[in-house]
């Protein structure tokens, strides 16, 4: 289909002769995902139809109390503090943000009137601002109202160095300003297609002017509001002790008619996964239990029982477990560090072993006997949402056809079975992290390396050295100091994969420069992807610019930079009376307003 | 006396000093930074956590840190959370109540226990009662406190359904039934602890007590003609205690450690288990305060201890 057909088709919808669903229908008959022919109208302007919520309880509250568990608790109540999920869960039952993303990685409003685009004016067309519309109304829980000061105060706190808020990342890089009580332009120094990023979900949590006014920049600890926020949520604040327990009650004026439908909020913190899944799913004392990091086949075999409570919630994400290529040399020094961009992998420099390896993976093992729902076999890097899933790679494993790449780029086995050539013996060593699923991977690997006459050394760091930004520890992911490394990036995630990708453009490069900070560990360098990504970042047709993003996959994947192994996807316990949506996207509780249970 | 005590406590200072050191270099060694989790999210920039290492003071030497913060804690300032950015001392303050509770109910009760069964059976050594409290003593004390709280949660919570798992510091509850709810929570975590506790004080109450009733001023009560129950409980028990109330005031700095595993396993928001999540989250300024009030109270008890010894056995003198 030709652009001008496809224009065509889209006037015809705007004008209102083809429904929404005839047109994505035949985009889908085009080999389009639906996702995706949706955002095709969402960009011509034409709004999406509102999220059918199948909300049933006819007034606010009368639900009783909701109880959450945590196995890790939240330390702090300002979202602009938050370091991990946690935390931000715990800032999300009081606040809120513009809007928030959905399941399927579309914007849902929430404190925004609608959601801006290029035809309601929001959107500015040349990508340099974004004009957010505020729904009338809106009261802090102290009863003063919400309006664009505090929007444009939020910008002010996080982009203050001096605040130290972990926010900052998504709001120096704009401008905010006031244009009347209900309505912000931000402005960005550059074209920017992915407008959705201050103000919105986990990182858009707006925090009341009046209340934190005074205490922006260095003094930003000395808010009493740390410890007792006064939010917009549809639950206001009782009780907070950090690291154990956060309580809150029915917002008796919130802007959402007939909502919540609770009319108090636990959420307990401490202890292990293991026993928060049994308290929801087995014994039932709580309504919803947080990341289940647990063993699929226990969680299988806890829901499985005949009187079980509840059940495991499994939603998409980014999350991608994968094996890292490291092009540099990881053994030989050069000005004072080790994998030094200045030489080139003894090994992978041939794409004979790279493309070898990645047929020795044996994924359908790795999901079906250590990750099974929460891992799901994949060729792709960027997974998620189906918009940006590539559909050009595959995947398989092939020992013999393995065999026949090395045999072929002259790498001959050796006596100890062994594969050599000009004297390099095929001799890897594979870091990850302590953690069981990890090991049990790592196992694998080896195994259908050895035989293809790859002999691999497994090492593993514990997670608190590898995962940290210890300039003096070499066993750091980031310094990447083995051949080859295995973890997962991507959760939490934004359903815009430009941050993400990032992580394979030259300029990323970890090093000693940068004091490994780069987001780059595989020190690859690949002119052509530097142009796509460049080109990406400045693209404003969301279509184009998520075709952009697949060919980037595609060529991280085809090049043999990295070997996805498994999807992850992210699980929570919920009890069976429990009506919650999760979203991969944003917080657990983006949609808590409509949680409700059925009687 | 009063020199004595001064003594004491002016030896207390270096070996504190001694202790702060040790405690401050091993946790800066350590690895692991508390903005870890930030550094491996793809949507926060690696500057973000690099700008709050620099703005905490993470980067600089480890001895300049380490005069600030001891010249901060003799100002009273024990500093603040970087993770949660609230101060040490509230952060510690709200955990003591229900290490408090639980812990001090599962010392008394283990005295409870310990006292009675330990005398009894030296009393009647080598009777069936003896032998029965001397097996349960040693299954008692060689199980350890996490494996006796998951076989009571499997049993009490998961078989039975009985009592809840999860300790709730806000019970939904009023009147007595908040004491009901308060004593059903509580009960499997005090009696985990108190078992373990009443194991070896039995043990350690029985020896005592067969050590004074061999001697001379026993048999002599005894040909006076007291009856048996008056010869025990005044003139045995009394002396027969007099290490156990030593050995009780050692374990007084444990109370308030409170039981780290137990803690954890049953949700408990009590010291230890502010400890063990700071130690994950690597959040030295707690870390270092929760140790740090730990090694105080340790030298405190050891002299308290010494001086309850001196005040009820006349035969030892201070000097």
């Amino acid at each position: 289909m030709t652009e001008r057909e496809l224009g065509k088709l889209i006037a015809s919808v705007k004008a209102g002769r083809m429904s929404r669903r005839a047109f994505v229908c035949k985009m889908v008959g085009f080999g389009l995902t639906a996702p995706f022919a949706t955002q095709i109208l969402a960009h011509a302007g034409i709004a999406q139809t509102a999220p059918q919520t199948d909300y049933k309880p006819a007034k606010a509250g009368g639900g009783g109390a909701l109880k959450l568990l945590f196995w890790q608790a939240p330390t702090l109540l300002n979202p602009h503090f938050a370091v991990g999920t946690k935390d931000a869960e715990g800032c999300r039952i009081f606040y809120e943000p513009l809007a928030a993303w959905d399941p399927e990685g579309n914007l849902v409003p929430v404190l925004a009137a609608e959601i801006p685009d290029i035809e309601n004016g929001g959107v500015a067309a040349d990508g340099m601002s974004v004009i957010w519309k505020l729904k009338k109304g809106v009261e802090w829980h102290d009863g003063r109202p919400f309006t664009a000061d505090d929007v444009v105060f939020n910008w002010e706190y996080a982009s203050d160095p001096a605040t130290a808020a972990t926010t900052i990342g998504d709001y120096r890089d704009a401008t905010v300003e006031k244009i009347d009580p209900l309505s912000v332009r931000v402005r960005f120094e550059k074209p920017t297609p992915f407008w959705a990023d201050a103000f919105v979900g986990t990182a858009g949590m707006i925090i009341p002017k009046h209340l934190f006014e005074a205490y922006k920049g260095a003094n930003s600890r000395d808010a009493p509001a740390n410890l007792k926020p006064v939010g917009t949520g549809p639950y206001r604040f009782v009780e907070f002790s950090p690291g154990d327990l956060v309580r809150g009650e029915r917002n008796p004026s919130y802007h959402v008619a007939d909502r919540p439908f609770f009319d108090t909020i636990e959420m307990k913190g401490g202890g292990d996964a293991v026993s928060a899944a049994r308290a929801v799913i087995q014994t039932g004392e709580y309504d919803y239990a947080w990341n289940m990091q647990v063993e699929d086949e226990i969680l299988v075999r806890l829901e499985n029982a005949p009187n079980a409570k509840g059940r495991t919630q499994i939603v998409q994400s980014r999350g991608i477990e994968h094996i890292q290529i490291n092009n540099a040399d990881p053994w030989t020094e050069v000005d004072g560090e080790r994998s030094s961009v200045k030489t080139k992998h003894p090994l992978f420099s041939d794409p004979a072993v790279r493309q070898a390896l990645a047929l020795l993976v044996d994924r359908a093992v790795v999901q079906t006997h250590i990750y099974g729902r929460t891992g799901v076999t994949t060729g792709n890097f960027l997974n998620n949402p189906d918009r940006f899933t590539s559909k050009n790679t595959k995947w398989e494993l092939n020992i013999d056809k393995a065999n026949g790449l090395l045999e072929e780029a002259g790498w001959k086995r050796g006596p100890d079975g062994i594969r050599a050539k000009d004297g390099k013996k095929l001799k890897l060593v594979f870091q990850t992290s302590i953690n069981a699923p990890r090991q049990k991977t790592q196992a694998i690997v080896k195994q259908a390396c050895q035989k293809a006459g790859i002999d691999l050394e497994l090492k593993s760091v514990i997670a608190s050295v590898y995962f940290s930004s210890d300039v003096a520890n070499p066993d750091t992911a980031r310094k990447f100091y083995t051949d080859i490394q295995m973890y997962t990036v991507g959760t939490p995630s934004i359903p815009d994969p430009e941050r993400f990708m990032q992580q394979f453009v030259s300029w990323e490069i970890a090093s000693k420069d940068n004091k490994w900070q780069g987001a780059n560990p595989t020190r690859w360098r690949n002119e052509e992807y530097d142009k796509i990504f460049r080109a990406a970042q400045g693209e404003l047709d969301p279509v184009k610019r998520a075709m952009l993003f697949i060919k980037m996959n595609d060529m991280v994947v085809e090049d043999g930079v990295v070997i996805p192994v498994v999807n992850r996807r992210w699980v929570a316990a919920v009890s069976n009376k429990l009506k919650a949506t999760l979203s991969g996207w944003d917080n657990d509780f983006w949609d808590l307003r409509h949680w409700y249970r059925e009687t | 006396m009063g020199r004595y005590l001064l003594r004491r406590l002016l030896i207390a200072v270096p070996s504190l000093i001694g202790i702060s050191i040790v405690l401050f270099a091993v946790l800066a060694l350590a690895p692991g930074d508390p903005f870890g989790e930030l550094a491996s999210n793809p949507n926060v920039p690696p500057e973000v956590a690099a700008g709050l290492r620099a703005k905490f003071g993470l980067d600089d030497p480890i001895a300049l840190r380490y005069v600030r913060w001891l010249s901060a804690m003799l100002h009273g300032n024990w500093g603040f959370s970087f993770v949660s950015r609230i101060d040490v001392d509230t952060l510690i303050w709200r955990r003591l109540p229900a290490t408090l509770l639980v812990i001090g109910s599962s010392q008394v009760l283990a005295l409870l226990i310990a006292l009675p069964v330990g005398v009894y059976s030296a009393v009647r050594r080598y009777s069936i009662f003896d032998q029965i409290a001397n097996l349960l003593a040693f299954i008692g004390f060689s199980l350890p406190t996490f494996f006796t709280g998951l076989l009571f949660i499997l049993l009490f919570s998961i078989y039975l359904d009985w009592l809840p798992f999860v300790f709730r510091t806000d019970l939904g509850a009023t009147g007595w039934h908040w004491y009901w709810e308060e004593f059903k929570q509580a009960v499997m975590p005090v009696a985990v602890l108190a078992l373990l506790q009443a194991a070896s004080w039995t043990r350690y109450v029985r020896s005592s007590v067969l050590e004074v009733i061999r001697l001379d001023y026993v048999t002599t009560a005894r040909a006076k003609g007291l009856p048996e129950r008056m010869v025990v409980v005044k003139h045995v028990v009394r002396n027969a205690l007099i290490p156990v109330v030593t050995l009780v005031a050692l374990q007084m700095p444990a109370l308030f450690g409170g039981a780290i595993v137990t803690e954890q396993i049953f949700r408990i928001p009590g010291i230890g288990s502010l400890l063990i999540s700071s130690i994950l989250a690597n959040d030295t300024p707690v870390i270092m305060a929760v140790t740090f009030v730990f090694a105080c109270l340790v030298i405190l008890f050891n002299l308290v201890a010494d001086i309850l010894y001196g005040w009820l056995d006349p035969r030892i003198a201070y000097r």
